[in-house]
C-alpha cells in the first residue's frame, strides 16, 4: 500500500512535468485565439476530472445507502471534496480565457457555464452539511443529498438548455477540428490530472480514516474514565 | 391506523396549530409584503418593465418567505420528544411526511393567495397571455418548492445553525424549479411564448423529486 502510495506519486509527478511542457510549448498555437487557448488543456482536463469525481460521489453515497459500508461513505465525502476543487478550477480558467476571447469573463445565459456553476454551489451544500452536521449518522444523510444533487443535475441542464451557447463545444465532440498534437496534449493533461486527484484522494482517504479513528479511540477513553 | 387516517390526523393537528397562532402565515405575508413595498421603491417599473421583472420577483419573494413554513415544520415536532416518539411508533413514515407537505402546500398557497393581489396593484399587472394559465405555474412551483423543503427540513434537524441550513440546502437544487416558474410566469405576462416548456419542466421536476422524496424519507427519519 505505502510503495502503490509512492510510485504513484512519482508518475503524477512525471506526467505533471510532462504535462505541462506539452501544454505550454509542444502543443501547436491556435490561429485566431493565440496562446490564450492553451489554458483550454487545463480547463478541460479539470472539467473531466471533476465531472468524474461527482459521478463516482453518487455511486458512493448509493452504495453507501444500501450496504452502509463505512469505505463508501468516506470514499463519497472525498470525491466531493476533491471534485470540487477541480470545478473551482474551471469556473476559474473559463472567464481567464473567455474575456480576451469573447470579451466577457461571464456568460449569464449560456448552458454549459450555468450547468457547471450549479453544480457548484449544489457539492458546496453537500460539503456544508456535513460540516455543520452533529448527527452520528450524517453519512446517510450526506448520501441522500448526494443523490438529489445528482437528480438535479438533469433538469439543470434542461431548464438552461434553449439558451444558445457560444461554449465551444464541437471541438471535442466532433473530433475533427482539433489538431492532433492538440488532441496529444490534452490527453497527457488529463492523465496527469487524473493522477493528482487520484493521489490528492488517497490521501484525503487515509486523513479522514486516521481521523476518524482517532474520534473513536477518545470516545472509548472517555468512556472507560467514565466507567472508573 | 391506515395511511389516510394517519396523514389526515398530521394534516389536522398542523392546520389546527397554524389556526391558531398563526406564526407562519404572519410572518410569511409581512416578509413578502417588505419585498413588494421596498422592490417598488427600489425600481419604480412601467408597465413593460414591471412585466419582465416580475416573474423572478414573486416567486423569489415566496421561495424566501416559504423558508419561514418549512423550518418550523419539523422543528416544532422536537420540543417534546414528538418525532422519537414517532419512530418508535408502528406508523409508517411516508403519510407523515406527504401530512407535513401538504400542510406546507397549504400555508404557502394561502400566502399566494393573499400576495397576488397585492403584486398585481404595485407592479401594475396585466398579463398579455392568458392568465388562468399561471393557476398550474403557481401549484407546480409550490409543490416542487415544498416537497423539497419539507424534505429538507428533517434533513436538516440535526445540524447546528439549522434555521440557515435549510435555504443553504434548498436553494441550489431549486436552481431549475426556480427558472421553470420564473420563465413560465414572464412567458404568460409578455404573451411573447409559450409557456408549455417551462410547465413541461415544472412537471418532470415535482415527479422526479416527490418520488425520491417519498422512497427516501423513511432512511432520513431513520438517521436524523
Amino acid at each position: 500500500m505505502k510503495r502503490g502510495f509512492t510510485i504513484l506519486g512519482i508518475v503524477t509527478a512525471l506526467l505533471l512535468s510532462i504535462a505541462l511542457y506539452t501544454a505550454l510549448a509542444w502543443a501547436p498555437t491556435e490561429q485566431t485565439m493565440g496562446h490564450v487557448q492553451r489554458i483550454f488543456y487545463y480547463h478541460v482536463s479539470s472539467a473531466w476530472t471533476a465531472f468524474l469525481l461527482f459521478s463516482l460521489n453518487f455511486i458512493s453515497s448509493i452504495v453507501y445507502l444500501v450496504k452502509r459500508n463505512e469505505k463508501a461513505d468516506i470514499f463519497a465525502l472525498v470525491s466531493a471534496e476533491v471534485g470540487l476543487v477541480f470545478c473551482t478550477v474551471v469556473l476559474v480558467t473559463g472567464p481567464i480565457w473567455a474575456k480576451p476571447v469573447w470579451g466577457i469573463w461571464w456568460d449569464p445565459a449560456d448552458i454549459r457555464l450555468n450547468s457547471t456553476l450549479a453544480l457548484w454551489l449544489i457539492y458546496i451544500s453537500y460539503l456544508i452539511l456535513r460540516r455543520f452536521s452533529t448527527s452520528s449518522r450524517i453519512g446517510v444523510i450526506a448520501a441522500v443529498w448526494g443523490i438529489f444533487g445528482a437528480l438535479d443535475v438533469p433538469f439543470v441542464f434542461f431548464s438552461i438548455w434553449f439558451f444558445r451557447t457560444q461554449h465551444p463545444s464541437p471541438v471535442i465532440a466532433k473530433g475533427g477540428s482539433l489538431d492532433p498534437k492538440m488532441w496529444i496534449a490534452v490527453l497527457i493533461n488529463w492523465a496527469a490530472f487524473m493522477c493528482l486527484a487520484w493521489l490528492v484522494c488517497w490521501t484525503r482517504y487515509r486523513l479522514e480514516v486516521a481521523q476518524r479513528e482517532v474520534h473513536e479511540a477518545e470516545a472509548m477513553q472517555s468512556l472507560m474514565e467514565g466507567a472508573r | 391506523m391506515s395511511f389516510l387516517a394517519i396523514a389526515r390526523a398530521t394534516l389536522a393537528k398542523d392546520v389546527r396549530l397554524e389556526w391558531r397562532s398563526k406564526d407562519a402565515i404572519n410572518a410569511m405575508l409581512f416578509f413578502s409584503l417588505l419585498v413588494v413595498v421596498i422592490f417598488s421603491f427600489a425600481f419604480d417599473p412601467t408597465a413593460e418593465e414591471s412585466r419582465r421583472i416580475a416573474g423572478g420577483l414573486v416567486w423569489v419573494a415566496f421561495l424566501f418567505a416559504a423558508i419561514v413554513a418549512l423550518n418550523q415544520t419539523w422543528a416544532r415536532e422536537l420540543r417534546n420528544q414528538v418525532l422519537d416518539a414517532y419512530r418508535v411508533s408502528p406508523a409508517p413514515a411516508t403519510p407523515l411526511f406527504i401530512a407535513k407537505a401538504l400542510g406546507n402546500f397549504l400555508f404557502v398557497g394561502v400566502l399566494e393567495v393573499l400576495m397576488t393581489p397585492l403584486f398585481v396593484m404595485f407592479y401594475k399587472l396585466r398579463p398579455l397571455g392568458l392568465g388562468w394559465e399561471l393557476v398550474p405555474v403557481a401549484l407546480l412551483g409550490t409543490w416542487a418548492l415544498v416537497v423539497n423543503g419539507t424534505f429538507f427540513a428533517a434533513m436538516s434537524l440535526r445540524t447546528r445553525a439549522r434555521e440557515i441550513m435549510l435555504p443553504l440546502l434548498l436553494f441550489p437544487l431549486s436552481i431549475p424549479a426556480l427558472l421553470g416558474m420564473v420563465n413560465a410566469t414572464t412567458a404568460i405576462l409578455t404573451g411573447e411564448e409559450s409557456p408549455a416548456f417551462w410547465i413541461a419542466l415544472l412537471v418532470a421536476y415535482d415527479v422526479v423529486f416527490t418520488t425520491a422524496c417519498l422512497l427516501l424519507f423513511e432512511t432520513v427519519l431513520e438517521a436524523e
